[in-house]
């Protein structure tokens, strides 16, 4: 059922491209800018950290990706537990009057696997100060319900661990989150290429996004642009159907007039 | 000369600043951009319209900004 308006709808706002992406690991702000414009994308992430006061000469992000352009989405990576998730994206309103956040909590700095109990608890208070909440979770789609629940904007599943490239590793429940949740899915972390994130989409996720993918890529300007055809091709494949899997060949020829 | 110091904490590092000092005149002693930050002062997040008061002894203040994340 393909619709006219195919807008990605998230806090109230449309966007035109279903590909959010990550600010981090560029080799400069200026290949960040460029690769920001090749995606497409509307929304970028960005984290909040202290200023370096022996050096505050330095370029900022946001004079090469205009927060007036951009829908700027505070994270909370590196936070571990629940009070400091709350701190930072706190620091985040203050800084930019955001209330759109992607609510990481983490669990372990091996996997960077979310802990998913102080995930739901920082998410619970958020809601109630008026955040709008994308919650970064494991694949558990019961988990991915309560975080639904409790009031979060959108779900954000990992496809495998932040930084990773694996892809998606258990398919099966990114479509058991999508099929069950009334607001958005969006796939985040362990995209490495363009087909992983079109796989994405074909699951019937809401949109993706990608990081290390395009930052880490021999070619990161490319490789934005990539990810911006792939999110477009996996969404209207996921709109238009896909075929039934069959066991055995059915030949595309009509056999009828051989001779 | 010394009274007129007090010790306060600047996103992490000890300094020494004159007493007296808002939190106005800190940021603009580091050349910072007001619009571009935000402040807590002993854990509470400072609104803009109150950078006018005043740093105390043992203050501990913490300067952030947006940076590139995923």
């Amino acid at each position: 059922m393909e619709k006219k308006d195919d807008s990605f709808k998230i806090a109230g706002r449309n966007y035109k491209s279903r590909l959010i992406i990550g600010t981090g690991k560029y080799n400069s702000l200026d290949i960040n800018k460029k690769a920001a414009i090749a995606s497409g994308a509307e929304i970028v992430t960005v984290a909040v950290r202290r200023v370096n006061l022996s050096d505050n000469d330095n370029p900022k992000i946001t004079d090469y990706l205009n927060p007036k352009i951009y829908t700027y989405m505070p994270n909370t990576a590196g936070c571990f537990n629940a009070k400091d998730a709350l701190r930072t994206l706190r620091l985040a309103k203050e800084l930019g009057g955001w209330n759109l956040v992607k609510l990481e909590v983490l669990g372990d700095k091996k996997t960077l696997y979310p802990n998913m109990i102080e995930t739901i608890n920082a998410a619970k208070i958020l809601v109630n100060e008026g955040f709008k909440v994308m919650a970064y979770c494991t694949d558990d789609p019961n988990l991915a319900k309560i975080l639904e629940d409790e009031g979060c904007e959108a779900i954000m599943p990992l496809g495998s661990p932040i930084g990773s490239g694996l892809g998606i590793l258990n398919p099966l429940n990114i479509k058991i989150i999508v099929e069950q949740a009334n607001i958005p899915v969006i796939l985040d972390a362990g995209i490495g290429s363009a087909s992983d994130a079109a796989s994405a989409m074909e699951l019937g996720c809401d949109a993706v996004l990608v990081n290390s993918a395009i930052a880490n890529a021999k070619n990161p300007i490319v490789m934005a642009e990539a990810m911006k055809y792939a999110v477009i091709a996996g969404r209207k494949s996921f709109l238009a159907g896909r075929m039934p899997v069959k066991e055995y060949a059915v030949a595309s020829t009509p056999s009828k007039g051989r001779i | 000369m010394t009274n007129s110091l007090i010790k306060i904490k600047v996103n992490g590092d000890d300094i020494s600043i004159n007493k007296g000092l808002s939190i106005f005149d800190l940021i603009k002693n580091f050349k910072i951009q007001p619009s571009k930050i935000a402040v807590e002062l002993n854990g509470e997040i400072i609104p803009k319209s109150s950078y006018n008061i005043e740093i105390k002894e043992n203050n501990n203040i913490e300067i952030v900004h947006f940076i590139g994340g995923g």
